[in-house]
């Protein structure tokens, strides 16, 4: 191996990889690079099923009355469409949360960049990497069988919303779909927990000579917050759901009021998980999106240490700030009163992050290439969302749009604009170093305008609704409602349109092969990436970079 | 189910009367909250009015910052990049002002919160709503009443010229400039007690009862009868199909029904407190 590693780096590129149609190259595999490419397909297919299902609710939802779900030919009638509708809504969240947006950004970006970033050969544990990787397609198909076995009153998958709330996912499902979408579930945090410690172990240990700790490149801060994260949250889901499995199945009342067990005890668990979760989804895009602006701004970033602290801090207030989610829960008045502090003072760092990537692009050169729209399209609508969020922190509101589409709209902000934004913005940023190919930079802006008008119109008027009083997850709405949902369904379309024109570009990237070169972006592109060639060769780094001090800020 | 045509549901509306066309009901097109018919929810109204300026214009302010960059520091405009990195000036500010302004928005919060949870204590009557997949049961202990609302089925509704999947069998009865305690619970998946022109929602679980409360305001509904809201925690197939629809009547009325019901009128053998002193009385902040 290190023959090899050696004759691949002396001709810069032309090194020796195994062939792309060896199948051990990937089963196999325990290169950084390819188990993130794997990462990255994975995602990507991943996100063009919980897309498609999107776009099954919004064609539903496009006008009142049930009507599109029935005309199905796996959809036998009414009742089962009303089952189905829930559990479109279910898989849909899980799907986009634990098989895209995470595999996207921790398993995908993360392993090919985070050593790249810091001058590693490859990640910590090689071979746990491969193990993280292929624990996901099992997961998937175990979450996909658990769609299409009984779930509740022989009606198929399960229906109760990705939150998994008992006793709706206890006596509410009878069927085996809830447990093997909570073995699914167990699989995918395993392979989380395990991807977590591999980064851990990487990012303390494996830095070149002179990377310091404040030296790292943002986007490995990010994935350092973000796996701490994980290996701290993810135990909790954990155990959430043995004790589900186990209410279900081994006649345990951990949740069962009739047993001394409290339904609401799940929720506390669960929020304790899904809060920081939630921060697991778009920190590593605040990453990527300060690695994006800097170069295209060809500026250092504005407030390196406010910026990596800022994460730290949403990290650690992530974690205290979870019964949010349960503001009608009945819980304690004054108890109520502390969460909605502590949620408010989450707007302070998350406000740091964008006024400095402001000042980043502040006295900068600004090239506007495709990255970088992605990039300032998800810097305004994070704000957006991250208003809103704001307005329903305060308990004494929320009462009015918990659980109406203002929080669909909200999270949606968030995430579906946030977060897959950063993945679109890190994705045309980085795909010139992983394919050694450019795009079309046409095509791609025009990907950027259809998805930033679509999504737009999507979730914008979700907004009015959820004020109006429409609640969430409903297959069916009371006819006030038609206007904004049909408004809704058309930015849909839109959506959708991008999403096709991306596997477009993809294929003509593929298809046409413009070289890239080493460094596509110039001068801004300073991490240590862009020092190797594209795509990068098979084992990089045998002989470690030497970081001199001013390298990075 | 046949599919209908955008908006035929508007020309029923039409037949509703004034039942759906005002307020207690979502409004077509609507792109605010519905008219307030509580205190409660008309200080919700009033404290999201304080808010809405408030993220428009801190929204607006990254807006024009980013147009700002993009005009003036985009490569034509600025070729040579400056490559300051630190203003210890701007970073004090652009931490300390949002601190205070999360203050200001903490400081009209609390009370918000303090006067939607603290259940007045002279509230005039109990009403205990239960949950069932997928219907409510509503109960005035105190007035030996059980009533059990489902939704009106589609097209009885339609024929009726009533709100599709708001109208229910049977109205829940609720005596207008009243404090009602609303005793929240359920008998099997989780649900949620909504109904948004009161400001009230609350979680209905199995094991535990949540208390909220509500007074309609006669001055505030102008004669309004028909509420509506719907159940807002997913609870299984028909979760958008449990309806919440509450009918507020004078107490004449209300007492009448109280009768019809098979129930005993407040007023004879009431408890001493209640019927003079609770009217007049606010609730307390």
């Amino acid at each position: 191996m290190s023959h090899e590693a050696a004759h691949a780096e002396a001709h810069g590129g032309g090194d020796h990889r195994p062939s792309l149609y060896d199948w051990k190259r990937w089963v196999y595999s325990t290169n950084h690079k390819d188990i993130g490419t794997m990462y990255l397909v994975f995602a990507i297919l991943a996100g063009l099923v919980g897309g498609a299902m999107s776009g099954l609710i919004r064609w539903e939802l496009a006008e009142p009355g049930i009507g599109v779900l029935t005309g199905l030919p796996w959809v036998a009638d009414v009742e089962a469409a009303k089952h189905y509708y829930n559990t479109l809504v279910t898989y849909h969240g899980l799907i986009m949360i634990f098989f895209v947006v995470m595999p996207a950004m921790i398993g995908g970006f993360g392993n090919w960049f985070v050593p790249l970033m810091i001058g590693a050969p490859d990640m910590a544990f090689p071979r746990m990497n491969n193990i993280s990787f292929w624990l996901l397609p099992a997961s998937f198909t175990l979450a996909t069988i658990s769609m299409l076995v009984p779930g509740a009153n022989g009606l198929l998958g399960f229906g109760g919303g990705w939150t998994l709330y008992p006793p709706l996912s206890t006596a509410g499902h009878d069927g085996p779909s809830m447990d093997l979408l909570i073995l699914s579930i167990h699989i995918a945090g395993a392979s989380s927990i395990l991807g977590a410690i591999n980064f851990i172990t990487t990012i303390f240990n494996m830095r070149a000579p002179g990377m310091t700790l404040h030296r790292m490149p943002l986007f490995v801060w990010s994935i350092l917050v973000t796996v701490w994260l994980l290996v701290l949250a993810l135990p909790v889901l954990a155990g959430a759901l043995t004790m589900l499995l186990t209410d279900r199945n081994f006649g345990t009342q951990f949740f069962n009021p009739a047993g001394g067990g409290d339904p609401v005890m799940y929720q506390h668990l669960f929020w304790f998980f899904g809060h920081p979760e939630v921060y697991i989804l778009i920190l590593p895009g605040f990453g990527m999106v300060s690695q994006i602006v800097s170069t295209f701004s060809k500026k250092p970033v504005f407030g390196y240490l406010g910026m990596a602290y800022a994460m730290v801090s949403i990290g650690f207030i992530g974690f205290i700030v979870w019964a949010h989610h349960m503001y009608t829960v009945g819980m304690g008045l004054d108890l109520e009163a502390y969460f909605i502090a502590a949620t408010m003072v989450i707007a302070v760092p998350t406000g740091i992050k964008i006024f400095s990537w402001i000042a980043t692009m502040w006295g900068g050169s600004i090239d506007f290439k495709v990255p970088m729209l992605w990039a300032m399209g998800f810097i305004f609508l994070f704000t957006v969302g991250g208003v809103t969020g704001v307005v329903l922190a305060n308990s004494g509101v929320d009462t009015a749009m918990h659980d109406t589409y203002y929080v669909v709209a909200h999270f949606h902000y968030v995430l579906s604009l946030g977060a897959v934004f950063t993945i679109f913005g890190g994705f045309f940023y980085w795909i010139p170093k992983m394919s050694g190919y450019r795009y079309n930079g046409f095509l791609a802006g025009l990907q950027f305008w259809l998805m930033f008008v679509g999504v737009n119109i999507v979730f914008f008027p979700q907004h009015f609704l959820g004020l109006q009083g429409m609640p969430r997850r409903t297959i069916d709405y009371p006819d006030a409602f038609a206007y904004w949902n049909q408004i809704s369904s058309i930015g849909y379309v839109i959506t959708i349109i991008g999403v096709l024109l991306f596997l477009v570009i993809l294929a003509e990237m593929f298809l046409v092969r413009r070289k890239a070169g080493a460094n596509p972006w110039g001068e801004g592109a300073n991490t240590l990436e862009w020092t190797l060639s594209s795509p990068p060769p098979f084992h990089q780094f045998s002989e470690l970079p030497v970081i001199k001090p001013d390298t990075h800020h | 189910m046949k599919r209908r045509a955008l908006f035929a549901g508007l020309a029923g509306a039409a037949f509703a009367g004034p039942a759906w066309a005002a307020n207690g009901a979502p409004t077509p097109g609507g792109i605010d909250f519905q008219a307030p018919a509580t205190a409660v929810m008309r200080d919700i109204v009033d404290f999201h009015n304080f808010l809405l300026p408030i993220i428009v214009v801190v929204s607006a302010f990254v807006l024009l910052l980013l147009l700002w960059v993009i005009v003036r520091y985009n490569r034509r405009a600025n070729p040579n990049p400056r490559k300051f990195t630190h203003n210890i000036f701007v970073e004090v500010v652009w931490t300390i002002v949002p601190v205070l302004i999360l203050v200001v928005i903490a400081w009209r919060s609390f009370p918000l919160l303090y006067e939607e949870e603290r259940i007045p204590s002279e509230a005039e009557y109990t009403l205990k709503v239960t949950g069932n997949a997928w219907n409510w049961t509503y109960e005035y202990p105190d007035l030996g009443v059980q009533i059990t609302s489902v939704m009106l089925p589609e097209e009885d509704a339609i024929a009726a010229g009533r709100p599709r999947l708001l109208a229910t069998t049977e109205p829940l009865f609720v005596p207008v400039d009243a404090t009602v305690r609303v005793l929240v619970t359920s008998n099997d998946v989780i649900h949620a007690f909504a109904v948004p022109a009161f400001g009230i929602k609350e979680d209905a679980i199995q094991g535990r009862v949540n208390e909220t409360w509500f007074r309609v305001e006669s001055s505030m509904i102008g004669g309004q009868e028909y509420f509506y809201g719907q159940c807002s925690e997913l609870c299984g197939k028909d979760h958008a199909f449990m309806p919440i629809e509450i009918r507020v009547v004078s107490r004449e009325q209300f007492n009448q029904w109280v009768g019809a019901q098979g129930g005993w009128i407040p007023s004879e053998p009431a408890p001493a407190t209640a019927a003079p002193v609770a009217p007049a009385a606010t609730p307390t902040r």
